[in-house]
């Protein structure tokens, strides 16, 4: 018998299971040649244009206008004539839009979702399986909220805003622009939008799902544009609220901008996430929770946990078994239901990504990646980590936005949570452990806005989210969300 | 913690000094890995290894030497009318049919495996167990499929699984040990990531979920808890130990998940029929039903494939 079952040396069937290509099929989507801006719920075309690519090719999806000062003008004098009388509707009424939202969100999904890969460059597992569910699931859980403020603990009859000028960044085009827009819709708010300039296409067709939803002109309205256009929005001065999600540098121009005026504002910015995985940690499902952490997304996620602390007791272990795991990533074409990360969203971004790589390299930390194959086109950048870093690197402190890792080390409880607050920002943490007690003790501790014990990542619409420190302020998301818009 | 040096007195804190498992993030692997979208050529591979991989099995009260020859013959030649279809792995029977499927068998390659030591409660003395093996391999059984003793495990009697399991496979002599764990019985992965353990450190050669004869059989996340443990322990011990799904594997989409729960998990030393075994009857028709819609563009009704 023994003879029968040889003990293989090698790999004699390392190309047994290669999986072939399994592209979702790029026709569920029609993209025109040319967009306009969505201002009083009709397309119109701007006067300037810019292009938009796939970064897993660099080919040019398709034009989009540019919105300029009188773009925003108009957009924002649409958005105060919906106002009135969206916010007069019973809130039953505006549920009903959401709800309508909602669904049609759901049954245009495929389409949406590979409209997102081809924009964003994320794995279109990720938006089909993670961002088009919550997109949908944001506006019905807020479509939920519409009717029932007066019990959401804001007084007994809040109040919208008024106008609520919002930019959004690149990695979830279309989830962010649902964090955004749900809560303003819900509460009585109109809003203008901006998406980031390299991803416009979601929002757009987002325009379009108002359109189908009957939801009333200039209740939504969207303006494409880079900084200037995002400018020009925030600075308005016929806006009540601006919303902001993206870079902290950005978010402190923002600031600057809105102090003195009577503009609210909310702001979610850049982090530094810490992972803490303790020596009593499932090993198999930390790991899990790490590679989700920091390669969910190409790692553009501003809650990354994109500082691990590893307890020195099981360092080895946990970094043998990581290693292990990172050689099975699946890197490439985002379109391949197979893949696991696809394309780096900018070649500004992949500027950056390499720069704070090389300074990490240079800095005396050292550098690993699986071997990997990368397209000759496009952006992209192989799954990284780095170990042997300490508190003093420059990839321990400044948010890289990319799928780089840094690894470090602690030996108790309390130097794990002195290193994870250790930072100027405090978005979001990660602990792993078997012990319930250790779990709460030093969650309690960590100043950080989300706090995950045993999983990672992990989004739910009633689930209040944002910062501390340099990660901004207000929450977005659960009962705690209709509070940045509502008076 | 290393295990296999481990006097057999500090079982107890070797198995519970093992990693826990994480349910939500053991099972969400599982289910991300279940999306994985298996395609053309590579089906056309997974579906002949699924075969390949297949422990045919017919373990009913109603089981008769004219079934049992039956299920051989399929065993063999699982798709008449195609002579490239490779065979099963094993047929697997009742010990009393042992005899029965042996000349069928014998000199084909087609492993015959037997279940014994009481199968299914493992509820019999240990003398009753070791004697119901022997006559097993004595009939011809080359491979042998034990249940554990559920109760002593739960009870924590790991000692006495471990004794037992080292009697058995001594009983069982050159045949192959597959040692049941039947995790639907034991209530968490951490027990099911234990009993593995437990199983390899007394010498299985295989480690297997099921006897298909309670509620809950193999799932994807007990098998990718016991992948993980048959990796680690071969990283410690240089022993490569296999795994077989039993119960509830029905469909090739089925199938081809566990293929892929094998590569991104153990590793491609592990899609090989000598160290991966699916426990199951109506997959293989599936599986033919399948090869066939893709060798020939369009699916044939069932009467097109033989009956087991």
């Amino acid at each position: 018998m023994a003879a029968a079952h040889p003990h293989h040396e090698g790999n004699p069937r390392d190309d047994m299971f290669e999986y072939a290509p399994a592209p979702e099929s790029r026709s569920v989507v029609e993209i025109a040649p040319s967009y306009g801006l969505f201002i009083d719920g009709a397309f119109d075309a701007g006067k300037d244009t810019f292009k938009t690519v796939n970064p897993a090719t660099e080919e040019v999806l398709t034009e989009v206008a540019l919105a300029g000062p009188e773009d925003v003008d108009r957009a924002v004098a649409a958005a105060r004539r919906a106002s009135g009388p969206w916010s007069a509707l019973p809130g039953s009424e505006r549920a009903k839009y959401l709800f309508r939202i909602a669904r049609i969100i759901q049954e245009r999904s495929r389409e949406l979702a590979v409209l997102e890969s081809l924009d964003n460059g994320k794995p279109i597992r990720e938006s089909r399986d993670v961002d088009l569910p919550l997109v949908a699931a944001h506006f019905f859980y807020y479509a939920g909220w519409a009717d029932k403020l007066a019990y959401a603990g804001f007084g007994p009859e809040p109040r919208p805003l008024g106008v609520a000028a919002q930019v959004i960044p690149w990695n979830f085009p279309l989830l962010m622009l649902a964090w955004k827009i749900a809560p303003a819709l819900a509460t009585g708010n109109t809003v203008v939008l901006k998406p980031a300039e390299t991803t416009p296409l979601s929002a757009l067709f987002f325009a379009d799902v108002c359109r189908q939803a009957e939801l009333p002109a200039g209740v939504v309205n969207i303006v494409t544009g880079a900084g200037d256009t995002g400018r020009h929005l925030v600075e308005h001065p016929g806006v009540h609220k601006v919303a902001f999600t993206g870079s902290t540098e950005v978010g402190r121009e923002i600031a600057g901008s809105v102090a003195g005026t009577a503009k609210r504002l909310t702001l979610e910015l850049g982090g530094k996430a810490a992972n803490i995985v303790f020596d009593d940690a499932p090993v198999d499902q930390a790991v899990e929770g790490i590679v989700n952490g920091i390669f969910f997304n190409q790692g553009h996620v501003c809650c990354a946990g994109s500082r691990l602390l590893i307890q020195e007791s099981v360092y080895d272990e946990v970094l043998e078994a990581l290693k292990r795991r990172m050689t099975t990533l699946r890197v490439g074409d985002p379109l391949d239901k197979n893949t696991d990360i696809g394309a780096i969203n900018s070649a500004a971004q992949l500027a950056r990504i390499r720069e704070l790589s090389d300074v990490g390299a240079q800095e005396g930390a050292q550098r690993w990646s699986p071997p990997c194959e990368l397209p000759d086109h496009g952006f992209w950048f192989a799954p990284t980590l780095f170990t042997g870093v300490t508190q003093a690197h420059r990839i321990a402190r400044e948010e890289i936005f990319g799928p780089v890792l840094s690894v470090l080390t602690f030996r108790t409880p309390a130097e794990a949570v002195e290193k994870a607050n250790n930072t100027p920002y405090g978005l979001s943490a990660g602990i792993w452990t078997e012990k319930g007690s250790r779990i709460l003790a030093v969650a309690d501790k960590l100043r950080a806005g989300v706090v995950w014990a045993n999983t990672f990542n992990k989004f739910d619409p009633t689930s209040p989210f944002g910062g501390y420190k340099e990660s901004g302020y207000g929450r977005e998301g659960g009962r705690h969300g209709l509070e940045a818009y509502l008076a | 913690m290393t295990a296999t040096s481990l006097p057999t007195g500090d079982l107890r804190s070797a198995l519970h000094g093992l990693p826990g498992v994480d349910k939500v993030g053991v099972e969400a692997r599982a289910s991300m890995l279940a999306t994985r979208s298996i395609k053309t050529t590579a089906k056309a591979q997974a579906i002949d290894l699924a075969i390949r991989m297949v422990d045919l099995t017919t373990l009913e009260g109603a089981d008769t030497p004219g079934k049992v020859r039956a299920l051989s013959a399929k065993a063999l030649r699982p798709d008449p009318a195609d002579p490239s279809c490779p065979p099963v792995a094993a047929v697997c029977v009742y010990p009393s049919m042992v005899g029965v499927a042996a000349p069928v068998l014998a000199g084909s390659g087609v492993h015959l495996a037997s279940v014994a030591t009481a199968f299914p409660s493992g509820q019999a003395p240990l003398d009753v167990k070791l004697a119901d093996t022997r006559d097993a391999v004595a009939a011809g059984a080359d491979e042998i499929d034990m249940v554990i003793s559920r109760g002593a495990f739960l009870s924590g009697r790991y000692d006495q699984v471990f004794e037992e399991i080292t009697a058995v496979k001594e009983a069982a002599g050159a045949a192959h040990l597959k040692v049941i764990l039947e995790t639907g019985e034991l209530g968490t992965y951490d027990n099911v990531r234990r009993a593995s353990w437990l199983a390899m450190l007394a010498g299985a050669d295989f480690i297997k979920t099921s006897t298909g004869k309670v509620p809950v059989a193999a799932t994807l996340p007990v098998t990718l808890v016991m992948l993980e443990a048959v990796r680690d322990f071969r990283a410690r011990t240089g022993r490569q130990v296999g795994v077989k799904p039993a119960g509830g594997i029905r469909t090739t989409k089925d199938a081809i998940k566990y293929l892929v729960l094998i590569n991104e998990t153990a590793g491609p030393d592990w899609l090989d029929p000598a160290w991966f075994r699916f426990g199951a009857s109506s997959l293989l028709n599936d599986l033919l039903m399948q090869r066939t819609k893709l060798t020939t563009g369009h699916y044939s009704g069932p009467d097109y494939f033989t009956l087991d």
